[in-house]
């Protein structure tokens, strides 16, 4: 009897959980959260999730989405860029999530972009990158290379009057392309290609001291040197380290950097970085009411009041909102309806201005110069003179430039202005 | 090299550094300095430095104090009423304030009642050659050598006549040098030709890359074929000027590619000698290595951690602890799984990955997958600055010596204490060894905690190179099984050779192949090498070598 009785009230707490997990899965609206929670990448990445999952829960207290209620699924790549794509068709074909925020690296995104676009889903990839894409199913929030590396070597060459240049990266295709791209146009400048000197290192490299005397001895030619770093992930800690060791002040060779923002930079020791340069589309020191609240709501979140705030938080931030605004003017969460509701939302970013998603699913963005601070935070030194707009495919590549990225009138990502044909969406 | 507008300021600076009595009265002075100072708040960088200039033409007393500060980044202003004031350390909280007219303490306020006046890169530059020329009669010398390298960077008359009065009172040989040096760079631009030949000659002696660069330009041909510098004796003097100091710096530039070459070496040295023992002695192929080094790494981050405010200390204490620490894990591994596997080498193999992923994993759960900031202390940054072709990093100096004196204790245990008669013994002979009534599966854990001790103390020095993460382990474990088995099982000098070639090897080739490609080209050597000498560098020799 009493055996039976334990079992009665356990069958029916079993179905009890069941009958409510399936009413939950009919009243809310699934978001996709493709993230590294462990491996080489999570240091960056797992502060996106909990940027996303802050967003939702706002979200829902403000009353959900259409009247449902938003539901984060949080799945865990590990730094994997094979296993991407297997979560990301996990995320589409068995969770039918709604859409999906995530992605760092480009080999992931490159990774998942074939299920994304089998499956019709959408991405909304947070991270600056090397361009030289634009796909249906993805949303740049990110910077593209005319919004930030660009910028930063006008600033070097420009304001600070750098004539020698150290392409530094890690051995990947982000640097790989964004260095391509950055020779081009240092090329059509009129800078030399001996004063041109680029270099890869494997990822987590730590080794640096030949590096940074081969650096060193490049610099002293008499020439004002600068080194444009694409230096990714926790590379940069040691980079820095030998810089400091071997007294390279960013007086005498700056350093831009394009991976290194607040979040890098909080737990290190950054009084030999003073100076150093970051380029960015948001700094967490820019003083507006809106980054103010923003700042405010992550520490609330966090429960952590000296967590940092960073660039590719705010383009996770911009490319939430613009979900929601597109969800909200289509009255749907089919990806395909809110893919073509897109182009032209646009959402106040964190800095004071407006980001507006363009036909070629990139977005405006403005551009910032910061240097490094004693405090971790950055000081900004060159801000750009409104928003730019975000360009797929580089104007300085003899193959890119003839190729135009529209969604809306072309309908396609690779569209060659020459021969008038579009070419699918993989160029080369 | 002529700066018109350091001119005039120069002049007020001399008359100021003659003590000749200003001309206005004292108050006035004050209001007009706090007046200039006042513009700060509000102006561009641009203006910033213009007012810096301005500021140093007043005179005034505290003008050094003021722009060190505003260099350093301690010049701040109160958002209440807008008074500038001087900090004493710009990261403490409150703010210790210090009065930029009388630089007596005037109270103290919190960081978010102040707001800091900024600095960037330019502005920064052309406040330390201001302040350079008031840190020429500084009573450290090593705040003289710097003020006079910065003066030498932008040589105008005034500069020189001020060098040439320090040269006269200047007692120390390392500045008096180098002024000679500043001296001779700014005798190249007169016309005499005498003095100039001169000067060349004094030029020579230095290894500088911008004495070399100045040099050079005397050799140097013009766009349309003609020589910039007419004068051909002093032409000729300069081109063999240059190719002196070419000679030296490239002389100098071996040695520290060789130098760079054992500081790899040592680490890699550090990294498999653990090894050595736990796999060349006792045979144990222990995947688990490099999660004894991290586990030393992250016990160096606790001991941090444990005795903030001092750092310097730390590192000291952290090498017994991550022995301790490291060591205990490595006698539990021994007793709860290795000891079953004796003689089962793949078994071993995958049981010890197994391990390794569990210390990874706990390590993950308890400290967090993000990297832990260990810091280094301030003994172990900076360089060595030997001359200006070679200056060696403290941290990789530290280590080289580090792994040398790990290297000769280690030798001593084995060869001189009853511990190491032990472990050869078994390692030797395990059932004559236990005939003789040694304990040798207390041996055995004593032998493995010893090997996993020195892997953890391994990982304190990696904490000061690389980054502190569960991941840390990964990366060296190959390179310290190369080593091992380069240097020839069981030899704990063919780790130490191998260790040591395989670093130079890999640092001659980086420069010219890149980082990927050197390593894949000491990889491939090494394997041919293992095909001609397949028990390594020093291959175990007689009897107990056949039985292995």
């Amino acid at each position: 009897m009493k055996r039976k009785a334990v079992f009665m009230t356990a069958s029916m707490l079993v179905t009890g959980i069941m009958s409510s997990t399936v009413a939950m899965a009919q009243d809310t609206i699934k978001v996709g959260v493709l993230h590294s929670l462990s491996g080489t990448m999570a240091i960056s990445e797992t502060t996106l999730k909990d940027t996303v999952l802050m967003m939702i829960d706002a979200q829902n207290k403000k009353g959900g989405l259409l009247g449902k209620k938003l539901e984060a699924v949080v799945v865990d790549p590990a730094s994997d860029w094979p296993l991407f794509a297997e979560k990301a068709a996990q995320l589409l074909e068995k969770d039918k999530v709604a859409v999906v925020f995530g992605c760092w690296t480009s080999v992931s995104r490159k990774s998942v972009l074939p299920v994304f676009e089998k499956d019709d889903g959408l991405l909304f990839y947070p991270v600056q990158y090397e361009g030289e894409e634009s796909s249906k199913n993805v949303i740049y929030t990110g910077a593209a290379p005319n919004q930030q590396a660009i910028p930063a070597v006008d600033y070097l060459m420009k304001e600070v009057g750098v004539k020698r240049w150290v392409l530094e990266g890690t051995d990947y295709v982000y640097p790989r392309t964004t260095n391509k791209i950055l020779e081009a146009y240092l090329k059509s400048k009129g800078v030399k290609a001996e004063d041109i000197s680029i270099n890869y290192t494997p990822f987590g490299y730590s080794d640096w001291q030949t590096r940074v005397a081969a650096i060193k001895k490049f610099g002293s030619a008499g020439k004002k040197t600068g080194v444009v770093s694409t230096i990714n992930g926790d590379a940069n800690v040691p980079f820095y380290k030998e810089l400091g060791n071997q007294k390279i002040s960013a007086e005498d060779i700056p350093v831009v950097a394009f991976s290194v923002g607040e979040e890098e930079l909080s737990g290190v020791d950054t009084k030999p970085l003073v100076g150093e340069l970051a380029a960015w589309n948001y700094f967490e020191s820019i003083n507006t009411p809106a980054n103010k609240a923003f700042i405010a709501q992550w520490h609330a979140f966090i429960k952590n009041p000296k967590r940092t705030t960073n660039d590719p938080m705010e383009a996770t931030y911009i490319g939430f909102n613009l979900w929601v605004k597109a969800v909200q003017k289509a009255n749907t969460t089919v990806a395909e309806k809110i893919i073509a509701t897109l182009p032209g939302l646009e959402t106040p970013n964190l800095t004071g201005g407006t980001a507006k998603v363009l036909p070629n699913h990139h977005i405006t963005k403005p551009v910032y110069i910061g240097e490094v601070k004693g405090d971790g935070q950055f000081n900004v030194v060159w801000k750009s003179n409104g928003e730019v707009a975000g360009d797929a495919w580089s104007d300085y590549l003899p193959g890119s430039k003839d190729i135009e990225a529209d969604w809306v009138t072309l309908k396609c990502g690779n569209y060659n202005t020459v021969t008038k044909k579009c070419s699918g969406q993989n160029y080369k | 090299m002529k700066h018109l507008p350091w001119g005039a300021q120069w002049l007020f600076l001399l008359l100021a550094l003659w003590g000749v009595p200003p001309v206005h009265a004292q108050s006035s002075k004050d209001a007009s300095f706090l007046s200039t100072l006042g513009e700060l708040r509000e102006a561009s960088y641009s203006d910033k430095a213009s007012i810096a200039e301005r500021l140093s033409q007043t005179g005034h007393p505290s003008v050094r104090a003021v722009l060190t500060a505003f260099l350093e980044q301690r010049l701040y202003f109160r958002s209440s009423d807008n008074k500038i004031f001087i900090v004493k350390a710009a990261d403490a909280d409150p703010l210790n304030l210090i009065d930029p007219l009388t630089l007596k303490d005037a109270g103290s306020a919190t960081a978010d009642s102040m707001a800091q006046i900024g600095t960037n890169n330019a502005l920064r530059s052309a406040l330390r050659a201001t302040v350079a020329h008031f840190s020429l009669s500084s009573p450290d010398a090593a705040v003289r050598f710097d003020a006079v390298r910065e003066m030498a960077r932008s040589l105008d008359e005034p500069a020189v006549t001020l060098l040439r009065q320090r040269l006269a009172v200047e007692t120390n040989s390392g500045v008096k040098k180098e002024i000679a040096t500043a001296l001779a760079l700014a005798a190249l631009d007169g016309s005499d030709p005498r003095s100039r030949l001169e000067a060349i000659a004094t030029l020579k002696q230095s290894v500088s890359q911008d004495v070399r660069n100045r040099l050079a330009l005397l050799v140097d041909k013009s766009p349309d074929g003609s020589f910039v510098e007419s004068d051909q004796q002093v032409r000729q003097a300069a081109a063999a000027a240059v190719k002196t100091i070419d000679r030296w710096r490239n002389f100098y530039s071996a040695f520290q590619t060789l130098f760079f070459g054992l500081s790899l070496g040592s680490v890699l040295v550090l990294i498999a000698i653990g090894l050595a023992i736990t796999f060349g002695v006792m045979g144990v192929i222990n995947m688990a290595h490099g999660e004894l080094m991290m586990l030393g790494a992250y016990t160096t981050y606790a001991v941090q951690q444990a005795m903030p405010g001092h750092i310097g200390a730390s590192i000291l204490v952290a090498i017994p602890a991550a022995f301790c620490v490291a060591g205990a894990a490595g006698v539990l591994m021994e007793r709860a799984v290795i000891q079953f596997l004796y003689g089962r080498p793949l078994e071993t193999l995958l049981a010890t990955f197994g391990v390794s992923l569990i210390l990874q994993q706990s390590v993950r759960s308890t400290f967090s997958a993000l990297n832990r900031s260990v810091v280094t202390p301030d003994w172990m940054s900076g360089s060595l600055r030997l001359n200006d072709a070679l200056s060696i990093t403290y941290n990789r100096l530290y280590i080289v010596l580090f792994t040398v004196i790990v290297f000769f204790l280690i030798l001593l245990v084995l060869k001189r204490t009853r511990i190491g008669l032990y472990i050869r013994a078994v390692s030797q002979n395990r059932p004559m060894a236990k005939a003789m009534g040694i304990r040798t599966e207390w041996v055995d854990a004593m032998t493995f905690g010893l090997g996993s001790g020195i892997a953890g103390v391994a990982g304190v020095a990696l904490s000061q190179l690389t980054n502190v993460g569960p991941d840390l382990g990964q990366s060296y474990i190959i390179d310290s099984f190369l080593v091992v088995v380069f240097g020839g099982v069981g030899n704990l000098w063919g780790s130490l050779i191998g260790g040591m070639s395989m670093g130079i090897v890999n640092n001659l080739l980086e420069p010219y192949a890149g980082a990927v490609l050197a390593k894949i080209f000491v990889l491939v050597a090494l394997i041919l090498f293992i095909q001609v000498r397949p028990r390594g560098l020093f291959p175990p020799k007689g009897r107990a070598a056949e039985d292995k």
